[in-house]
């Protein structure tokens, strides 16, 4: 069945790369764009900035560890922190639907300035529509930001190399589980809390102590099994990943093997892949240990010569098989 | 009670040896799991890759989702569309592609469709939205049919008036039947479903034994699954025929009897359309008459489901059957993917063509 309307599946993954590469990239940009990056790196005189934007339509609004104020803060920052640069401004537009709380709305925005002001961002500018009933989800917010570039530092998805380790600032998929455990009422899985965090202090230790890191990514839709696709294809590379290494939370494997789903596959708000010479990798890991919220980074694999699967994974029991790019989310809206 | 942990590596390399000597002296041996857990578990563990080249695995007709028929997928969707229901479904039937439409489809058109993990939900989402009928997709093997089961009793204590089931559980051993028959499989034995077996037990699997097909009840961790392949392998090397059990911990002999009771309170064994192998006699559940109520197909006076028109060139029938293995259909790989599948098996988390697939065996 070809399909010729947008569907919930191309929210993420491969669904998500097929509407971009087939009707949003064409008509925006018909000249073809370059390699996608977290965020687009660009020079003024004396200067290199980064720029990027993100929408958040997460249901439900609040959930353990966060809400969609924190997301929207923490999406914008981390793209930006991604291709190393310090966030300094941010732009906060909000969809409204009539009816909702004001004081919903100010505890929503209040988390979101907090996150701002502690990493030193300001708000420089927005905007604000309210729909009619029925015509959104209660909030919607999309934020834009601007970042300087750290002086001499040059990170990108194309740069990962044979040889390189391949890092992760720690357990995986406890955003995803988190909002899947309060909208399908998965009571074993309450206790998960989300991981959304600003990730620019994370960022910067690892560069300030690995100058030659070559990629970063944050592992947001379509999980660590996403990013790592995106890096070999944009290295033209392959990753090797070792199973027993990956940091699973036991909330996270529990409501993986109940829902039949991969956690490689599940999303983060505050983890992120790293890509550095693997003599630097426990440099970059000792560098992230200093966070409690990255105490489990470790390394999961290296990156070897191009090979038939983008991604493989040595299984616990020495088997090899590939880790499939999520083919598109079927719980919609977690970020 | 100590804790065992069922993916313990050493342990596994000690079951992988004692299965390549089990083997050593056997010629091509090919065992079926029956069940798309299975499937997707043996994928994920790249086992195949582990195990000695003459064991051949199987992948038979287990996943509940691909063998349920197209023309229900379409039906479901009919009654959100054109009645206006609330479809509430298990998440892996949203994609699958019926004959001319997907609930996914219908969804994009505006179909209220909600996804939850258990027929129980079912009730609140009905007491939710008293004002709109709401249906269940009942679908699954002996291991969703107690829950099933459950739901139409408790909507019926509760004198729920908007809720109704509609039912396309199939039972697991009529199906087997079927597979030995069909001496092209060439099948030396089978590793059986756990969790079916935990509510069935172990006696209706016996037909197997006695027409020489060693099997194992199997569980679904990494040991689990090599300590049935290997008590099977061993089996054939001695000659032995019998229905053993490698899931102790969970599937009793008897099987679970008070699950056995509700589910044939509320459901009678009937003839059911299986997508891709036909009308199998007596291998599927219908709703009895004493819960007639809150049967959809009685509710909307909805017709026989009762053709199962398969894409052209697709041959998930003969997937599901055993009879080639998912990478021998023409399709595979380039015209049906799992994000865009034209079978059943493909779209589906349990289905064989998307083991295959994600796992690239």
């Amino acid at each position: 069945m070809t399909t010729t309307t947008v569907r919930l599946s191309h929210g993420s993954g491969k669904g998500l790369q097929e509407l971009l590469s087939t009707v949003v990239m064409p008509a925006l940009i018909p000249g073809g764009t370059g390699i996608l990056e977290d965020a687009f790196v660009f020079d003024i005189p004396g200067r290199r900035l980064a720029f990027t934007t993100d929408s958040f339509v997460v249901s439900p609004l609040e959930f353990p560890g966060g809400n969609i104020g924190t997301l929207a803060a923490c999406g914008t920052i981390n793209d930006l922190s991604m291709m190393g640069a310090r966030p300094m401004l941010m732009s906060v537009s909000l969809i409204l639907e009539e009816g909702f709380a004001f004081e919903k709305l100010a505890r929503i925005l209040s988390s979101l300035s907090q996150i701002c002001a502690s990493m030193g961002i300001k708000i420089a500018c927005g905007d604000t529509k309210v729909v009619d009933k029925g015509k959104a989800d209660g909030l919607f917010i999309n934020t834009a930001g601007i970042g300087i570039v750290q002086v001499g530092i040059s990170l990108s998805a194309a740069y990962a190399k044979p040889g390189d380790a391949v890092v992760v600032s720690g357990g995986i998929g406890l955003h995803g589980v988190t909002i899947l455990a309060q909208r399908e009422n998965l009571h074993f899985a309450s206790a998960a809390e989300s991981d959304c965090a600003p990730l620019w202090p994370l960022a910067k230790a690892v560069l300030d102590a690995v100058p030659q890191t070559r990629v970063m990514r944050d592992a947001t839709r379509g999980g660590i099994a996403a990013v790592l696709h995106e890096i070999a294809t944009d290295s033209k590379v392959s990753i090797v990943l070792q199973e027993s290494a990956i940091p699973i939370p036991p909330v996270v494997k529990g409501a993986c093997s109940f829902l039949g789903m991969d956690p490689l596959h599940i999303a983060n708000e505050g983890r992120f892949a790293i890509i550095v010479p693997a003599d630097w990798a426990d440099k970059a890991v000792a560098a992230l240990r200093v966070f409690p919220n990255a105490k489990d980074a470790c390394v999961i694999g290296h990156v070897v010569e191009k090979d038939r699967f983008p991604v493989l994974l040595k299984t616990s029991i020495g088997g090899t098989r590939p880790v499939e790019m999520p083919p598109g989310e079927l719980l919609p809206r977690i970020c | 009670m100590a804790f065992v942990n069922f993916s313990d590596d050493s342990t596994a390399k000690l079951l992988l040896d004692k299965i390549a000597l089990a083997s050593q002296s056997l010629g091509q041996v090919r065992l079926m799991e029956v069940c798309g857990t299975h499937t997707m578990e043996i994928g994920r563990l790249g086992l195949r890759s582990l195990l000695p080249k003459n064991i051949d695995l199987i992948s038979g007709p287990g996943c509940p989702v691909c063998v349920t028929p197209g023309s229900y997928i379409d039906a479901a969707a009919d009654l959100a569309l054109s009645y206006g229901a609330r479809i509430v479904t298990y998440g892996d039937l949203i994609r699958v592609p019926g004959i001319h439409t997907s609930l996914e489809e219908a969804k994009s058109k505006g179909a209220d469709i909600d996804i939850v993990t258990s027929p129980l939900i079912a009730l609140d989402i009905a007491k939710a939205h008293a004002g709109q009928q709401v249906v269940f997709l009942t679908v699954g093997f002996e291991t969703t049919t107690p829950a099933s089961a459950k739901a139409i009793m408790n909507a019926a204590n509760e004198g729920l008036q908007n809720l109704s089931f509609f039912v396309s559980h199939k039972i697991v051993p009529p199906a087997l039947e079927i597979l030995i028959a069909d001496k092209q499989l060439g099948l030396s034995g089978f590793i059986l479903p756990g969790h079916v077996s935990a509510i069935i037990g172990q006696t209706p699997y016996q037909f197997l034994a006695d027409q020489g097909l060693p099997s194992a009840i199997t569980g679904f961790e990494p040991l689990d699954i090599l300590a049935g392949i290997l008590l099977v392998t061993d089996m054939l090397r001695h000659k032995k025929s019998a229905i053993v059990n490698a899931y102790t911990r969970i599937a009793k002999p008897q099987g679970n009897p008070l699950a056995q009771e509700l589910v044939y309170r509320v459901f009678r064994v009937a003839d059911a359309l299986w997508r891709g192998i036909g009308k199998l006699p007596q291998s599927g559940l219908t709703i009895t008459d004493e819960f007639g109520f809150f049967d959809a197909t009685k509710r909307f006076s909805m017709g026989n489901i009762d053709d199962s028109e398969m894409p052209e060139a697709c041959s998930c029938g003969d997937v599901l059957k055993g009879r080639i293995k998912p990478v021998e259909c023409p399709l595979f790989g380039t015209s049906c993917t799992p994000s865009n599948p034209v079978g059943p098996c493909m779209v589906s988390s349990e289905g064989s063509c998307a083991a295959y697939y994600k796992y690239g065996a």
